[in-house]
């Protein structure tokens, strides 16, 4: 076994076991913070698999996206410390099943396909390929995914901000009628549904 | 390191990421069951650029669509979190429910 095969095998043991520890850990926090180790290590895994740009770029937007994720943890849930035991799981049985089988199935799938065996080239120039093609042929697919994230942005500004179109979304806004003086079109809100 | 070990480690994450996300109540590590199914897939990818194909520069650009939608996943992933507990209070999947019919 060489060292990289030793490097990989710790790396792979890192990644599964902390991310399984995710939803096993009392602490919320804890909780992130094990889910960005896992991440790192499908980094470095990556980084050994030369994709030096994607394992880097990997490693940055989980450190930041693991600290949004705690920040929320804190906001949204009781016990973000861990100090009393939890464990909040519905169809516990159910989930451990489909958990499996996915597992088994693609382990079979993968042992059982001809898979081709063709390695990148140990002085291949992967990044200045990627950004050739990232700037060139691909550029389309790129732009689309900036337009994606950009989309993104509107929308989760939209969703979380609280004056909706009509109104204040809490209270559930009502656009206006179809003519003039109209009954207001749209959703009746629940709480004037509950008043009938 | 062989790709298929590469691939059953993906399979590894891809099983834990589903089980956390159908077994937890809350929202927020429903998605990181999300995120690390998606972790899985990444690893796959890179996996079957770097020891199957030969390193076409196209298999980096599917993995950076993969990273692009996990960014997507996590921000209107949360948005909704928060839309949902301003508007009802909740955090957990069991108390939501409007949709159920």
């Amino acid at each position: 076994m060489t060292a990289a095969d030793l490097a990989f095998y710790v790396l792979s043991a890192i990644a599964v076991v902390s991310g399984w520890r995710v939803f096993r850990t009392d602490s919320m926090v804890r909780a992130s913070f094990l889910l960005m180790l896992s991440f790192i290590a499908v980094a470095a895994i990556m980084l050994m698999l030369a994709a030096p740009y994607i394992g880097m770029a990997t490693v940055f937007m989980m450190a930041v996206e693991m600290m949004v994720m705690a920040l929320f943890m804190v906001m949204f849930m009781m016990n973000p410390a861990g100090l009393n035991p939890m464990n909040m799981v519905h169809q516990n049985r159910l989930s451990i099943g489909a958990g499996a089988t996915a597992f088994v199935g693609l382990t079979v799938a993968v042992l059982f396909t001809d898979l081709p065996h063709e390695k990148v080239a140990r002085q291949a120039p992967v990044i200045r390929d990627l950004g050739h093609e990232l700037l060139g042929p691909s550029m389309l697919i790129f732009e689309s995914a900036g337009v994606t994230l950009l989309a993104a942005m509107v929308a989760s500004v939209v969703l979380s901000a609280r004056s909706g179109r009509f109104g204040p979304s809490d209270e559930g806004s009502r656009p206006p009628g179809l003519e003039p003086g109209g009954e207001p079109a749209g959703r009746i809100p629940e709480s004037e549904q509950e008043d009938e | 390191m062989t790709l298929t070990a590469v691939l059953i480690v993906a399979a590894a994450l891809i099983g834990t990421g589903l089980y956390g996300a159908l077994s937890q109540q809350s929202f927020v590590m429903l998605m990181m069951g999300l995120e690390l199914i998606l972790n899985g897939v990444l690893l796959a990818v890179i996996a079957f650029w770097s020891l199957g194909v030969g390193g076409p520069p196209r298999g980096q650009v599917l993995a950076i669509v993969v990273m692009a939608v996990m960014a997507v996943e996590m921000a209107v992933g949360f948005a909704l979190v928060t839309a949902v507990f301003r508007r009802r209070q909740v955090d957990t999947t069991e108390k939501l429910g409007t949709l159920k019919e």
